[in-house]
């Protein structure tokens, strides 16, 4: 590696990184909407959020009158109205899952709880927004728009009801319990529906107006799965069953609801056709559930992202004045001003976490982003194919099967340089619409469910870390930054809108999508050309990573076990599960990577960040390269595993022995080539014995190339835990604010 | 009787007080460490004033709210974006020093001069806002010196409430010593008031405000003109007030119980 990775630098962090930074990472610095939205919403949460937590309101899991509270602020600061299109009275243009994911930062920034009570209400209006008829849209989303300045209207809430007590819908979502059959249907009439379903584990459904639920036919008259809207009026039971006992995120509104009401056949979410007597209708629940989930879990991978990096300011100061006020402490000795920072491992392990809350969120914004970017061209298509008469289902999934190729072309024509590829084709391949949605939905499909999985998972770990630095304060309800909640919180968001399974098998299938994977090829050269002028950002391990992962799945994909079983298969989930969590590690830290490089590159631009540029640039880079360690170390342990242990160890025995030499013939061949015996390790003794231990030496045929990259990447971590001690250095510099900004 | 006020708030922005607040000496005299790099809010006595001439203007129909502040763009647009959410105003963005290490004369100059570029500024309906003092430097002079320099002379400061009789007469409530006020009367604007905390409550948040105000914000921000002020003040020396910072987190204790420990921990001093 360059030894520019661990000369020693002047410049150091000087503050905490502040909002003018993290418009500019995050890409938010043209979009005024979005920064005023940040601060509404920072508002809420530091404001009323805290107070409420810091007075115990968590300590119960029923509804009360001081959490309700919430939902106003959350109109007033524009959290309610953020998903809504200017139109229904919302007042942001265009796309919003970067809105939205600002928000749950935000708010996850205090407590998580309040976070989800805002989203469940949006994922309860999904269904509707992303499937629901024109009609549907109107209603639903009038009726919730907050109200406008100087009106006094309640607007409705909702909750989103898929889950069903056991052994019922959970993970999976095709054990539907919930039942839809006709009631009443008049020759020429809207049919009446009865819905019967239960629901477990369901938010906002305290006060919720309304319900979208997932119900399957229980009549021959209607076909298959679908979604309906249940209002709390309709006529029958809307229970809304007992407080779920949680022990998390109780800002929120949980419970276990019953219904079984009739509703006019128009409630279902985007609506029916009849079809010789039958119900058809228009989506089943799996085809609502997936446009929805799809968007929303990226929230919540920021929910944790923004606990990890919320713990920094408060245990940096429980560090520094851990030992002051002591008779024996003087002021301004070495203990009193650093107090726990005297000593490396606290301020180590503080940059795990700082280091896995920068790539989560990064990685997090990044798949944001890349919704929002997908949204129009995803419209585009839809309206393509609607124009051959494709509307969804298989009939799609072969048209686009067919545009494959092309993407693939496009990307290798990319690749080239400008002069060397045939302009016209690219340019033509450049501007297909179809391409384009192909190239960023095989992304979105990787993104959302890898930032769920790693930032909810391992940032739950981290969580544990970050408590376990503030001491017995941690796990306190006192603990400054409510870490102690944070932790525990952060289970939930690896288990809601689908647990870390779900999102490793989705994975499983996703990454190894072909243009996904030509992409993901084309990032190992854009990580080394970065590596060239910055090579402290660790980018060279990280590519080197990258071609291991790359090399790893092609293997596994043709290898087979000791057994002569197939190893990529749907239910050999130890090899496709681990691989999605190795390419997690890798997708974040290239995220950070990248985000600190935008950063480097438009930072000039703004004269606040301008100022402390250079320190900050150098403290995050050092950041970078602290991460792509553990992550180029954590893919390297997970596909060596995955590489050599599906393949039986040998045994002492007549196949084992095959590979050893037996010591008569070692002997014979030392006369000729002397030194050969020193070198054998697996050598029979006449008498038969043979070395204690599990048996003769694995071989590693075939598997030559993997041996190198492996060698590679670890000489590729070189440099890294010297820019670990650089920024435990800054650590010990970096001002923070005299006290933190809400109550404890 | 309906006045359609023209309400002009002088406001600048300060660091926010919870931050590291530590003075260095600097080659253009003294500063904060890290100023510009910490977060800012509107000056607390300014945001008082805000939000008073927000009630008011939303009181009087046809009243608009102009906020004058010399800052550094950056500083300015990062409170826009919390201040712009709660009050429709016009933003005169005037480019300068927010610090408190500057001549309130030079201030008071740039902001006047800022005032004066308003396209249709009617004295007969003019009220000029402002804080008594500022939390950057807390002199009380700035506020004075503009109003002197636009001619107003009804001057009024530490005022915690304004109320408007029927005929249009200002009834204004100064702040005087002992919890006291003092009660005076003013047939109408032009008029000057050095708020000190006010007593309405800070205007509710709403997004739709925000995006309105901000068509306008961006293009004031950026053609904000630079301000000469000259530093033509020079510091002996700067210090922290001495001070001590003792944060104790203490739940459900009586008001009374609080105010005694108080007590005793001043005497003791
Ligand atoms: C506070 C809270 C709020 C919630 N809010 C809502 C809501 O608003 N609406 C709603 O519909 N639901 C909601 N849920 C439900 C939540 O989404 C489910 O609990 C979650 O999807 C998991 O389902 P389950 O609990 O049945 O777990 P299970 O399905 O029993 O899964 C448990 C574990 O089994 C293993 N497992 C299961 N299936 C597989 C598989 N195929 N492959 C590998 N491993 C597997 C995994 O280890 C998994 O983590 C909420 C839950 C909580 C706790």
């Amino acid at each position: 590696m360059d030894a520019t990775a661990v000369r020693p630098h002047a410049e150091t962090l000087r503050t905490l990184p502040g909002d003018d930074v993290r418009q500019i990472m995050w890409r938010f610095a043209d979009r005024l909407d979005l920064q005023m939205l940040v601060q509404s919403a920072r508002a809420v949460a530091r404001g009323p959020v805290a107070r409420l937590v810091a007075n115990g309101a968590r300590s119960t899991h029923e509804w009360t009158e001081q959490k309700a509270l919430l939902l106003k602020e959350f109109d007033a600061a524009g959290i309610t109205g953020a998903p809504l299109e200017p139109a229904d009275g919302g007042y942001i243009e265009g796309p919003k899952n970067l809105a939205l994911a600002l928000i749950a930062f935000e708010l996850a920034w205090v407590d998580a709880g309040a976070a989800t009570g805002s989203l469940a209400g949006c994922l309860a209006l999904a269904p509707i927004h992303e499937r629901g008829t024109a009609e549907q849209r109107q209603r639903y989303t009038r009726l919730c728009a907050p109200p406008e300045p100087g009106e006094d209207r309640k607007p409705w809430r909702g909750a989103f009801c898929l889950t069903e007590p056991l052994p019922y819908v959970g993970v999976e979502t095709s054990l539907l319990g919930g039942r839809v059959r006709v009631v009443e249907w008049e020759a020429g009439k809207e049919p009446f529906l009865e819905v019967d379903k239960r629901g477990r584990f369901i938010t906002n459904m305290g006060f919720a107006n309304f319900v979208t639920a997932a119900v399957d036919s229980d009549d021959p008259r209607i076909k298959g799965t679908c979604m309906v809207v249940l209002e709390e009026t309709d006529p029958g039971t809307f229970d809304r069953g007992t407080p779920t006992r949680k022990l998390v995120h109780q800002l929120s509104s949980t419970c276990d609801p019953v219904f079984r009401m009739r509703v006019p056949a128009d409630r279902i979410i985007g609506g029916y056709t009849v079809k010789d007597g039958i119900i058809i209708p228009r989506y089943s629940h799996g085809e609502i559930i997936e446009a929805v989930f799809r968007r929303t879990r990226v929230t919540v991978g920021l929910m944790t992202s923004a606990k990890l990096l919320s713990a920094v300011e408060p245990v940096i100061r429980y560090q520094r004045d851990r030992f002051r006020g002591s008779s024996a402490v003087s002021a301004g000795s070495p203990r009193y001003e650093l107090g726990l920072q005297q000593k490396p491992d606290a301020l180590h392990r503080l940059l795990d976490v700082w280091a896995t809350g920068e790539a989560s969120a990064s990685l997090g914004f990044t798949a944001a982003r890349l919704f929002d970017e997908l949204e129009p061209v995803e419209k585009e298509k839809d309206r393509i194919l609607a124009g051959q008469g494709i509307h969804g289902g298989s009939a799609a999934f072969k048209a686009l099967r067919k545009v494959q190729k092309d993407a693939l072309e496009y990307l290798e024509l990319r690749r080239k340089p400008v002069g060397r590829r045939e302009s016209q084709r690219f340019e033509k391949l450049e501007n297909d619409p179809l391409v384009k949605y192909l190239l960023l939905d095989s992304l979105a499909s990787v993104y959302c469910p890898a930032c769920k999985l790693w930032n909810t998972g391992h940032g739950a770990n981290m969580m544990r870390e970050a408590v376990s630095l503030m001491g017995g304060y941690g796990i306190t309800e006192d603990c400054p930054g409510f870490l102690g909640y944070k932790w525990m919180d952060a289970q939930l968001e690896a288990t809601y809108e689908g647990p870390e399974a779900v999102q490793r098998r989705q994975l499983s299938v996703t990454m190894i999508n072909e243009v996904f994977l030509a992409q993901f090829r084309g990032w190992v050269a854009e990580m080394r050309e970065i590596a060239a002028t910055r090579p402290g950002t660790g980018a060279c391990s990280l590519a080197t990573a990258m071609q291991m992962w790359l090399w790893t799945v092609q293997h596994l994909q043709v290898a087979k076990d000791a057994d002569g079983a197939a190893l990529y298969q749907t239910n050999r989930q130890g090899v496709t599960f681990a691989l999605a969590d190795a390419l997690c590690w890798l997708l974040s830290a290239r995220s950070f990577i990248l985000d600190v490089m935008e950063l480097e590159q438009a930072g000039p631009q703004n004269p606040v960040v301008a100022e402390g540029l250079a320190g900050t640039v150098q403290f995050l880079s050092d950041l970078c390269h602290v991460q792509t360690a553990r992550s180029a170390g954590e893919a390297g342990r997970i596909c060596a595993e995955l590489v050599y242990g599906y393949n039986r160890h040998p045994a002492w025995d007549e196949e084992g022995y095959k590979g050893c030499y037996h010591m008569d013939e070692l002997m014979a061949l030392e006369s000729i080539i002397p030194g050969l015996a020193s070198m054998a390790t697996d050598v029979i003794e006449s008498d038969g014995s043979h070395p204690a231990k599990a048996g003769p030496c694995a071989k590693c045929e075939g598997l030559e190339p993997f041996i190198r990259l492996r060698t590679k990447l670890d000489g590729c971590l070189t440099g890294s835990q010297l820019a670990k001690d650089r920024a435990a250095e800054a650590l010990t510099k970096v001002m923070i604010p005299a006290a933190l900004d809400y109550p404890a | 009787m309906n006045i359609p006020y023209q309400i002009v708030v002088c406001g600048g922005v300060v660091p926010d007080p919870l931050q590291t607040l530590e003075p260095i000496a600097t080659a253009n005299g003294p500063a904060l460490k890290n100023e510009l790099l910490l977060p800012h809010v509107l000056d607390p006595w300014s945001a008082h004033a805000l939000y008073e001439a927000a009630h008011l203007a939303r009181r009087s129909a046809g009243s608009k709210v102009w906020l004058v502040s010399v800052a550094p763009k950056t500083k300015l647009q990062q409170v826009m974006m919390t201040i712009g959410q709660r009050v429709p105003l016009e933003l005169v963005a005037i480019e300068g020093p927010a610090s408190g290490f500057t001549d309130a004369a030079d201030v008071a100059a740039a902001l006047a001069a800022g005032i004066e570029g308003i396209a249709g500024l009617d004295q007969s309906r003019l009220l000029l806002f402002g804080g008594w003092e500022s939390a950057s430097r807390a002199a009380g002079a700035t506020m004075q010196m503009v109003g002197e320099r636009l001619g107003i002379i009804d001057q009024f400061q530490g005022v915690d409430e304004l109320s408007v009789a029927d005929d249009g007469a200002l009834r204004i409530l100064e702040r005087i010593e002992g919890g006291q006020h003092q009660v005076s009367v003013c047939s109408g604007p032009p008029v000057l008031l050095g708020w000190a905390t006010g007593n309405l409550p800070e205007p509710p948040n709403h997004p739709q405000i925000g995006m309105q105000n901000m068509r306008a914000i961006m293009p004031a921000l950026q053609k904000a003109r630079t301000a000469q002020i000259s530093g033509g003040a020079r510091f002996e020396s700067v210090t922290l007030p001495k001070q001590q910072r003792a944060t104790r987190i203490v739940k459900d204790k009586p008001v009374e119980e609080i105010a005694r420990e108080i007590v005793t921990w001043v005497t003791a001093e």
